[in-house]
């Protein structure tokens, strides 16, 4: 096994190679482009076989992908933002269709107004459509994930398309140190694509997308979606157990770090977490029993792990990078939607919104984040939603409107 | 850890200069993150890259509040507040400079509590934009100003790092990196690594409680050109166009047509002028030029002159 500093993007092109691919449909967007360059150029040279295809969008990308995983190869894709909202209407299609195969997503806040910065909105939107998914928090993870979600995606218990997210930024032009395994290996994990019944082919008409008029076999098919999708659970857990067992590392549905004992938890998704677990070790070293919970996989949503994990906690703080608006947090939501009804539910189960666009979270945030709800936990006060959101912050932002407000009084429209 | 800011401009080599440091530190054995941050992605404007460096695995992540070395690579970036060079430097950060000026010159004039050190520069290129090698000459003098890293996982960073170039450039960034990594003898290891903040006594951040606000005000909308106008473009030029109107034939129309910024304005009389506030050196202008009056000058020299004659 070599060791290799990877970006995110480089260790997912990477997971994408090793992984045999036949078929990269493809489309640029920031912060994702670099892994379908990495793709093109080793196709390109010759260092890996398949097929690369420009489309002329992501809605087209993702019509491409499901219609090559139906005729039973291997496809990969990527994209990001923007772009996967575009291709929102051919994610439930394809996912409908039952089509396997994995798609990347470097989250990016969403428009408007646009940035280029991290924060889980993009990816959270599919989260009803039926794609499985996984969130990675390393670039390590990043190239693992690719691996495991294809065993996902093909198992016959599931076959479902599933959907990998690392952060831009943060992980996409990120390198840290990736160990890159070998082919031989990665081939035992991941054989060939066994398609059994994926058949589509040209020239033989078959519809992959039958039209249904009466609730009833409309019901039928979204419920058996649903269904593989629950399988996933199980079958997610078997794989990373052999995953581990010929790599040596462990990618649980859900990372429990330094919850032996803990009376207070953090719980959060994506590559901020790693921030979490130095603000976790910092305030072990300061006494406290504290530790993270991190799921990994959010879809299929691991509720049963969730109260096994949560229960007997005295507080948590569920800190969400997204926003549903109208509502709040949406890991914060799931989660208490989990542990609905169960005697030992932790009796604070705090929401805090922060990380949004890419905004930063400081060690001293995590520190007051965990005597926010060590205090809830000891006064028995309600804690409100928190934005994660400082007053120099808000004086900046306030110089930015003093623009827009002189621009409005240039133009005579009052303040 | 070891935290380092590598500030340049874009064309100057500072995501270079951050990976040769990178791989140097991991081929010395140590965990390593290292990453670009851009903002405009373009010629000229400032970029930077940061480096940490652990013997154990690294969870902090994104952009370094409080480096321990910060680096510039062009010290016209250092007044520059949209560059960054100076937030979070504190009496145990060390600022190396690349620049003409002085050390002492830079302390006192940055009133900075803690050390400030030169990389001299071999020679001067008229656009700074292109001046040679000098993310090596960063990344080597940094290596040594940590003294962490050999030269020898130097010398093989910027192999790997650069190999895919060719020959000749690995050849000429070697020279440069070693040269600088041999030039910070007398500093080696000046830089000191700092721990975590612990989880004892801590500033706890000041939230606010966001109010409603009608969407006048709270709609990211722009209404006219201020934004723009404040938005000092001019700052990413490199090499400045200067009018000789001596030579102007007061065509009235080619240089502020062809200029993509609309930072050329023609008076009454037919005279052109550029807008130094947003002009990004481009020099569109001086190719377009029929009677060649406009001629580019490196914009250091234009702002050393400017500094002389007192013009702001």
């Amino acid at each position: 096994m070599k060791c290799n500093l990877l970006t995110g993007n480089g260790a997912a092109a990477w997971g994408a190679r090793l992984a045999r691919i036949d078929y990269v449909p493809a489309f640029p967007i920031t912060p994702q482009t670099e892994i379908i360059e990495s793709l093109a150029a080793w196709i390109d040279a010759g260092a890996m076989d398949g097929r690369l295809v420009t489309l002329e969008s992501e809605h087209s990308m993702i019509t491409a992908a499901g219609a090559a995983a139906a005729t039973g190869v291997r496809v990969f894709s990527a994209t990001s933002s923007q772009g996967l909202l575009y291709a929102m209407e051919m994610l439930y299609t394809v996912a409908g269709w039952r089509a396997p195969f994995v798609l990347v997503n470097v989250s990016r806040g969403l428009s408007a107004p646009i940035t280029l910065e991290a924060d889980h909105n993009d990816i959270l939107a599919a989260r009803d459509s039926g794609f499985l998914q996984l969130h990675c928090a390393t670039c390590q993870e990043v190239l693992d994930t690719v691996l495991l979600a294809y065993r996902l995606a093909e198992d016959k218990q599931v076959r479902l398309p599933v959907l990998v997210n690392l952060d831009g930024f943060y992980l996409s032009f990120t390198r840290e140190p990736v160990e890159i395994p070998s082919q031989e290996q990665v081939d035992r994990f991941l054989p060939a694509f066994d398609a059994g019944d994926l058949k589509f082919r040209a020239s033989v008409p078959e519809s992959q997308a039958v039209a249904v008029l009466g609730g009833a076999p409309y019901s039928y098919f979204r419920y058996q979606t649903q269904l593989a999708a629950c399988n996933a659970l199980t079958a997610y857990e078997c794989i990373a157990e052999e995953f581990a067992a010929l790599f040596g590392r462990r990618h649980e549905a859900i990372e429990a770090y330094r919850c032996e004992g803990a009376e207070y938890l953090f719980l959060m998704m994506g590559s901020f977490a790693t921030k979490a677990k130095a603000a976790v070790d910092q305030l072990r070293s300061a006494g406290w029993w504290i530790g993270l919970l991190r799921p990994r996989l959010l879809r299929p949503f691991p509720a049963a792990l969730f109260k096994q994990m949560l229960g007997g906690r005295r507080a948590v703080a569920v800190i969400d990078q997204n926003l549903s608006v109208g509502a709040g947090g949406v890991l914060h939501t799931e989660v208490a939607a989990a542990l609905y009804g169960q005697s030992d539910a932790p009796p604070v189960l705090a929401s805090f919104v922060g990380g949004l666009g890419g905004r930063d979270i400081a060690p001293e945030e995590f520190f007051q984040m965990a005597q926010v709800i060590r205090q809830a936990a000891e006064t028995g006060e309600a804690l409100p939603p928190r934005l994660l959101y400082t007053e120099t912050e808000l004086r900046e932002t306030r110089k930015l409107q003093a623009i827009a407000r002189a621009e409005r009084l240039d133009l005579g429209e009052g303040p | 850890m070891y935290r380092i800011r590598f500030h340049g401009r874009g064309g100057q080599g500072m995501k270079t200069a951050s990976r040769v440091l990178g791989t140097a530190f991991f081929l010395q054995g140590y965990e390593v993150q290292d990453a670009p941050r851009y903002g405009a992605e373009r010629r000229g404007a400032p970029i930077f890259a940061y480096v940490r460096a652990d013997r154990s695995p690294i969870n902090e992540r994104g952009v370094i509040r409080c480096p321990d070395l910060a680096v510039v690579a062009d010290d016209s970036l250092v007044p520059i507040p949209a560059a960054g060079v100076l937030p979070g430097l504190d009496g145990h950060s060390l600022l190396l400079i690349n620049s003409h000026d002085s050390a002492a010159t830079w302390k006192q004039r940055l009133n900075l509590a803690g050390p400030v050190l030169i990389l001299p520069t071999p020679e001067e290129t008229a656009d700074r934009a292109e001046l040679p090698y000098v993310g090596a000459a960063c990344a080597g003098a940094a290596a040594r100003l940590i003294g962490a890293v050999s030269r020898e996982c130097l010398e093989q960073a910027i192999r790997e790092e650069l190999g895919h170039l060719g020959q000749v450039v690995v050849g000429k960034n070697l020279e440069r990196a070693l040269a600088a990594y041999d030039g910070m003898a007398a500093d080696a290891g000046a830089v000191s690594e700092t721990k975590d903040a612990p989880a004892t006594d801590w500033r706890a951040p000041a939230w606010v409680d966001m109010s409603f606000e009608t969407t006048g005000a709270s709609a990211p909308t722009i209404h006219a050109s201020d934004t723009s106008k404040q938005m000092q473009t001019g700052l990413w030029r490199t090499m400045r166009p200067v009018v000789d109107y001596d030579h102007c034939n007061r065509c009235w129309w080619v240089c502020s047509t062809f200029c993509p910024d609309g930072a050329i304005a023609v008076t009454e009389e037919g005279q052109p002028q550029i807008d130094y506030d947003h002009c990004k050196g481009c020099l569109i202008c001086v190719t377009q030029c029929p009677p060649h009056a406009i001629e580019a000058i490196p914009e250091y020299l234009a702002v050393a002159r400017d500094d002389a004659e007192g013009v702001s």
